[in-house]
């Protein structure tokens, strides 16, 4: 039995219950047990105190997007590592894409992963599992029986189902166990041999483009068969103007559709790719600057649900290379927090909003107990310094993969401390 | 009566890199990263360049000693026996490597090739690759000059250069003029190299492409851009074609070769529109009957043979401007 956890002091922001305000949380046996606002909370017997004065105590961060190299590229990136990494950012959970070797699409497999994760990693390594067989978009996989081995959600990870037949009955099947079908939506015969965002900047650079298109064309598809089949859906990731349209037509219709954003859309545009530079080479793709302030606004108004990093750690080899031929993706878990937060700091939007898009929201896609500051839930916390200056600086990533797009960029905002179950996992080296 | 022209424009004596001031780039990867007064004297550089290949003796050897790699992972016959010939006339040792590879082909990544030519000491590598941006990769991992021979899409500074050598001596200038660029504007290095050089030197650029082959925010690269061939060789200076690769022409992308040859193909009656003194280019090599009559490629208003000798000028300057000042350091 672990000792008893006091966290006095602390600016209390909770997005689930709308709180930002000073208080007290006292965690007891992994979970929090009690909450003050305003009010001390007596100290029981034997507690560790932790004195927050001047930082914000918030739910762990839920990452709805996350790839690994385990099973299958352990030198990318381990569920160890990715732990390691997810903890330093805030990040208590994070949901494991499919698109593994082995792929993720047996019940077995879940299994194997869950225990393999409780025995290595920091931080709730939530698989996903995947929606066709070997993520072929041909044969569906066992959705009730990767949902009793643990799977939270499914998805084929970077593949998008073309077959709008396939789909449908995907679809329905799903809902009959409840389960949230994520699609990452892509055309995959408009994208063709497209690499960046289709406009000027690609003409310039010589590189073949990707039209919004090729993205809205599918998500209004599933938008119109997740109405037909009645069933959870979640757009894996939109970065244009006109998907957020798309989104809030349809949330006025239905309820159980939702979308979320890479962090990558929020913060960079097409122009961070300057001269051929790889790590900027994403899927989706960067997008213009009225697309970014477009999905900003989107995350304002609600028609965007979730913020995740799209962490995809790549190594040196594939992403040293020609841009058109490198591997797309960029790491992410250790900057998400920071790099959400200058939207805050920009007054874009306010920190309860771009909180709940990492915590509450993803929790109730999920349908997690976590995600929230309440009597009952696990105790998977963060301290942050919202004001904290820092540089983003290669030698200092965790991820085994050094494939980040904010190389050098100056955030504010830094993790003190995280607690996943009631257990400190992370203490930021200045505090300890 | 080109030769008579190009004879009076051409200096008296075979030039020299002493006769101009330093170059100050390490590399040639684009025009993009050239100021107007670069472009300007590394052709005031390939017009003194030209007598040398003119002479009995076609020597010039300010680049004796040195090593040139020509590395073509694209195949290339014209560009790279280009480079081999300028290169040779100046005096260096030059080694031509093909390197047969695609993105399917997994094997030798481009920076590994790049630090095994750069461990043989060579003083410049000379690349074309199918990808954009991949010449200017490769130069990061090299200690010596690197020029691009064409990258992807991308850009073919070279070939720029020499067809802006090719106008300067048969119209006497650049700025004013009014330059057309038909054909598959969408996938040409060509294009862009050119629209850039152009645009720095003052010229009206117009573009001519049925649609589907003008690339997205085209209009903000060249001046004008036409749909319609005869509207937009209408009282134009210069008329430049470029190749259409057969494999576009199979309904994917344009429905037939009969079918282009008729709107874009250039032939008597389109080109009356152009001003009578128009010359005609074409960036090679051609595919005659498709975008060009061959009547018209032979014709009295074709440059396109001294293109390919102002393609040996214009080399052999940029190898020169690029080789001495960095050795005599």
């Amino acid at each position: 039995m672990s000792r008893p956890l006091l966290i006095e002091n602390a600016r209390i922001v909770d997005p689930a219950s709308g709180t930002d305000a000073k208080g007290a949380v006292l965690v007891e046996n992994g979970l929090i047990s009690d909450i003050a606002i305003g009010a001390p909370i007596g100290v029981p017997e034997g507690a560790e105190v932790i004195n927050a004065k001047g930082l914000i105590l918030a739910p762990g961060l839920i990452d709805m997007r996350v790839f690994t190299g385990e099973p299958g590229k352990e030198y990318r990136e381990t569920l160890q590592s990715a732990g390691d990494a997810a903890a330093a950012g805030g990040i208590t959970s994070f949901v494991m894409m499919p698109d593994t070797a082995p792929v993720v699409d047996d019940g077995a497999l879940v299994d194997f992963l869950i225990r393999r994760a409780k025995a290595t990693s920091k931080v709730n390594v939530l698989p996903a599992g995947a929606i066709t067989k070997g993520l072929a978009g041909q044969e569906m996989t066992e959705f009730g029986l990767l949902q009793e081995a643990g799977a939270v959600c499914l998805t084929d990870g970077r593949h998008s189902i073309q077959s709008s037949a396939l789909l449908r009955t995907v679809m329905s099947y799903a809902a009959n166990y409840g389960m949230t079908v994520v699609h990452h939506v892509s055309d995959t015969s408009l994208t063709g041999d497209g690499v960046m965002n289709e406009g000027l900047f690609a003409t310039i650079l010589g590189l073949k483009g990707i039209p919004r298109e090729a993205e809205t064309i599918p998500l209004a598809r599933d938008l119109q068969l997740a109405a037909l089949t009645g069933t959870k859906y979640h757009a894996a990731q939109i970065s244009c103007a006109a998907s957020v349209e798309l989104m809030s037509a349809a949330k006025k219709r239905n309820s159980s559709v939702t979308a979320g954003v890479s962090i990558n859309n929020l913060a960079l545009n097409e122009n961070d790719i300057g001269r051929y530079r790889t790590f900027f080479k994403l899927s989706m793709p960067l997008r213009s600057e009225d697309d970014r302030q477009a999905v900003i606004e989107g995350l304002r108004s609600g028609s965007i649900d979730t913020i995740h990093s799209d962490h995809d750690p790549q190594d040196t080899e594939v992403k040293r290379q020609p841009f058109a031929e490198a591997s797309d993706g960029a790491i992410g878990l250790e900057t998400l927090l920071a790099a959400a937060l200058r939207l805050v700091h920009s007054g874009d939007v306010d920190l309860l909003t771009v909180l709940r898009a990492m915590t509450s929201r993803p929790a109730e896609i999920l349908g997690l107990p976590s995600g929230r500051i309440a009597r009952g839930a696990p105790a998977d916390l963060i301290l942050f310094d919202l004001d904290y200056p820092w540089q983003v600086s290669e030698r200092e990533i965790r991820s085994r993969s050094r494939n980040t797009s904010f190389e050098g960029a100056r955030l504010a905002g830094k993790v003190m401390r995280t607690i996943v179950g009631g257990q400190t996992v992370h203490m930021h080296a200045e505090e300890s | 009566m080109a030769q008579a022209r190009a004879a009076k424009a051409s200096t008296t004596a075979a030039g020299s890199s002493g006769d101009f001031p330093p170059f100050n780039q390490r590399h040639l990867l684009s025009i993009a990263d050239l100021k107007q007064h670069e472009i300007v004297d590394l052709l005031d550089r390939a017009e003194a360049m030209v007598p040398v290949s003119r002479q009995e003796r076609k020597s010039h050897p300010t680049l004796s000693g040195k090593t040139q790699i020509n590395l073509f992972f694209e195949p290339s016959t014209r560009t790279q026996g280009s480079f081999e010939i300028a290169g040779k006339r100046l005096g260096a040792l030059v080694m031509n490597m093909s390197v047969k590879t695609s993105s399917v082909t997994k094997g030798e990544t481009l920076i590994d090739t790049a630090a095994t030519l750069n461990a043989m000491r060579p003083d410049v590598i000379v690349v074309r690759h199918s990808a954009a941006g991949a010449v200017e990769l490769l130069s990061q991992k090299v200690g010596c000059a690197v020029i691009n021979a064409g990258d992807g899409a991308h850009e073919h500074p070279t070939q720029a250069l020499l067809d802006a050598l090719t106008i300067r001596r048969q119209k006497g200038r650049i700025s004013g003029l009014t330059v057309a660029i038909c054909g598959d504007i969408a996938n040409s290095r060509v294009v862009r190299s050119n629209l850039l050089l152009l645009g720095a030197l003052n010229v009206r650029t117009r573009v001519i492409a049925p649609r589907n082959l003008l690339p997205s925010g085209i209009e903000h690269l060249a001046t004008e851009v036409f749909t319609d061939m005869r509207e937009g060789l209408k009282g134009c200076d210069v008329v430049m074609m470029l190749r259409l690769q057969h494999e576009r022409a199979n309904g994917r992308m344009i429905p037939s070769v009969r079918e282009y040859y008729r709107f874009y193909g250039l032939d008597a009656e389109k080109l009356a529109f152009a001003k009578p003194d128009a010359i005609v280019m074409h960036p090679g090599p051609m595919n005659r009957g498709v975008e060009i009559d061959p009547a018209i490629a032979d014709g009295v208003q074709s440059v396109i043979n001294e293109q390919v000798e102002m393609g040996v000028a214009v080399r052999m300057a940029v190898l020169d401007a690029l080789l001495p000042a960095r050795s005599e350091r």
